[in-house]
């Protein structure tokens, strides 16, 4: 359990969380503020960022996401540790 | 539908193995103002309330859901090397003799959730102020947790907590103006 935990796993981890508070954010004021293009554009600017960022820690700590929103490697990688409680 | 995502929303780390301090954040996981009550109230209310405010609803009652992911993960992680010992000198022996470690719905009494704990009454204006209260006591409920640990660790996640409150708080007032609006409108039809 935790072989692939390293220092850069929490690194990338930390990344991928802080975009994810900025686009919570904005979605939330989005929400009450519909028209806010400004808003918007930074909101569509970040959801790219975040899917960057996602790849990249997919790519070497597995998927983030089920039900085919991530690609798994052989074999499949969903079961494999850690679990967001277990770092 | 719901996707589920590997990862907390903000990171859970404490310092030492604290049973006592996982009792008392109890209260945010099976409690009234807890972030299960939190999620299942406004994922509740949201299919009769007006449809410019069932994406905020929709959107906090998700992100309660990842709060009470890290509630979880602050009481396993406080809990997890305790002994049985140790669970009793918490206060947590009955808890033990019904679960071992496992975690349970309850609040930091011990009293298991209830859905009386939460309302939805299919007046727009009553369900959200049932909801700026209660992001008001989760408010409180945080800062009083914060107040009962000396752990830095699990009170910078407490903090984070606590602040979403406070937008939450500001997000349903500002849909409560947005629906006042509304009605004034239709006077004027």
């Amino acid at each position: 359990m935790h072989k692939m935990v390293d220092d850069a796993y929490y690194k990338q981890l930390h990344e991928l969380q802080a975009v994810d508070f900025v686009l919570v954010e904005l979605n939330l004021y989005l929400d009450t503020h519909p028209m806010d293009a400004n808003a918007i554009q930074q909101y569509n600017q970040y959801a790219e960022l975040r899917m960057r960022i996602a790849h990249q820690f997919e790519s070497q700590y597995g998927p983030l996401m089920n039900f085919g929103h991530s690609f798994s490697s052989v074999p499949w990688a969903w079961n494999d540790t850690p679990w967001p409680w277990q770092v | 539908m719901w996707v589920y995502e590997k990862k907390l929303q903000y990171p859970v780390r404490v310092s030492k193995c604290d049973p006592l301090m996982a009792k008392f954040l109890l209260e945010q996981y099976g409690g009234a103002d807890g972030e299960l009550a939190a999620a299942l109230r406004y994922l509740n209310q949201r299919y009769s309330i007006p449809d410019k405010v069932i994406g905020l609803l929709t959107d906090i009652g998700t992100e309660e859901f990842a709060h009470l992911e890290m509630i979880a993960t602050m009481v396993y992680k406080l809990t997890k090397d305790a002994t049985p010992d140790q669970m009793r000198a918490a206060g947590l022996g009955d808890h033990y003799a019904a679960h071992d470690n496992a975690l349970f719905y309850q609040n930091a009494s011990g009293v298991p959730w209830t859905a009386a704990y939460i309302q939805a009454k299919g007046d727009p204006i009553a369900d959200l102020y049932e909801d700026i209260a209660a992001e008001e006591k989760a408010r409180a409920t945080y800062q009083w947790l914060i107040d009962l640990t000396d752990d830095v660790d699990l009170q910078d996640s407490l903090k984070f907590l606590r602040e979403r409150e406070i937008v939450h708080s500001l997000r349903f007032r500002e849909a409560v103006e947005i629906l006042k609006e509304k009605r004034d409108e239709k006077i004027y039809y």
